[in-house]
């Protein structure tokens, strides 16, 4: 039986929201204070959504102490306490939460014990986004 | 086409073994989980049902009905109970999270008068939760 499985992390980052594409005056129309030369930062919320048949001799769709070493060691320990522009993830991409989801995204595509179904990441308790792939939302993922 | 979902908590035991496995193998897979004398959480169910507005009453589901509905087939069963030792359906199934979802569907499937099932969630803690949406 298929079950989909999210599991939720948390972590702490800086970031501006800037592009040398546009010149100053620009930046500012269009990023607002987000564009602050000096940064500001937000308590990030990354929650995973993966599905797969239900193991009959675990009871689960993959181990979680395997899914939680694989968040800590490629996402946690990447992104937390950390400046998002400084990172090479984010060198030609602006530090918005839309690219972070892909990113994260593109990570756990390499978790492989399970399907990824969605990378849903909340920057603020206002502001979230998912990210499902380069596929129209399937039925049943909200 | 209108989707309601309504909550209910339940609070209960539990511990992951596998019988067919050795000691050491059921505590390598499910580590503290795996402890005999089991542990337990504050579980929060989320049932949604689908279905037309009735063009009379407003209402999808009555939510009084399905309010005892879940009353009566899921919390009874599992509100302060052991779920390995009280509850049928985990003599043969793990009580993983997965497997409370199918159990609380295969347990609302067809009870609910007027509206159709469509997912079960349950939240073993605020950051884990699975959902089941039947057999699509």
């Amino acid at each position: 039986m298929k079950v989909h499985l999210s599991r939720r992390y948390h972590f702490s980052a800086s970031h501006r929201l800037h592009t040398e594409s546009y010149d100053a005056a620009k930046n500012t129309a269009i990023f607002g204070k987000c564009n602050n030369l000096h940064g500001h930062g937000h308590n990030y919320t990354v929650q995973i959504t993966l599905s797969g048949q239900v193991d009959t001799a675990t009871g689960m769709v993959c181990n979680l102490v395997e899914l939680d070493a694989f968040a800590q060691t490629n996402v946690l320990a990447c992104f937390d306490h950390t400046n998002l522009n400084m990172l090479a993830c984010f060198r030609d991409a602006v530090s918005t939460t839309e690219n972070l989801s892909i990113e994260i995204h593109r990570i756990f595509q390499r978790f492989t014990a399970a399907h990824l179904e969605r990378v849903h990441v909340e920057e603020t308790s206002n502001n979230s986004f998912d990210y499902s792939g380069d596929l129209a939302a399937a039925p049943g993922v909200i | 086409m209108i989707f309601l979902t309504r909550k209910a908590e339940f609070s209960s035991a539990h511990f992951y073994w596998n019988d067919a496995w050795s000691p050491e193998e059921n505590q390598r897979v499910f580590g503290r989980c795996a402890n005999r004398n089991g542990h337990g959480h504050n579980y929060t169910l989320e049932v949604t049902v689908c279905g037309e507005v009735d063009p009379i009453s407003g209402f999808v589901v009555d939510l009084k009905e399905l309010k005892d509905i879940l009353e009566r087939e899921v919390i009874d069963v599992y509100d302060h109970h052991h779920l390995n030792l009280e509850v049928p359906e985990f003599k043969t199934a793990i009580p993983t999270t997965e497997n409370i979802a199918i159990a609380i569907w295969q347990r609302l499937d067809n009870k609910i008068p007027y509206a159709k099932l469509y997912r079960i969630r349950v939240y073993e803690m605020p950051d884990l939760f699975a959902d089941y949406y039947g057999e699509l």
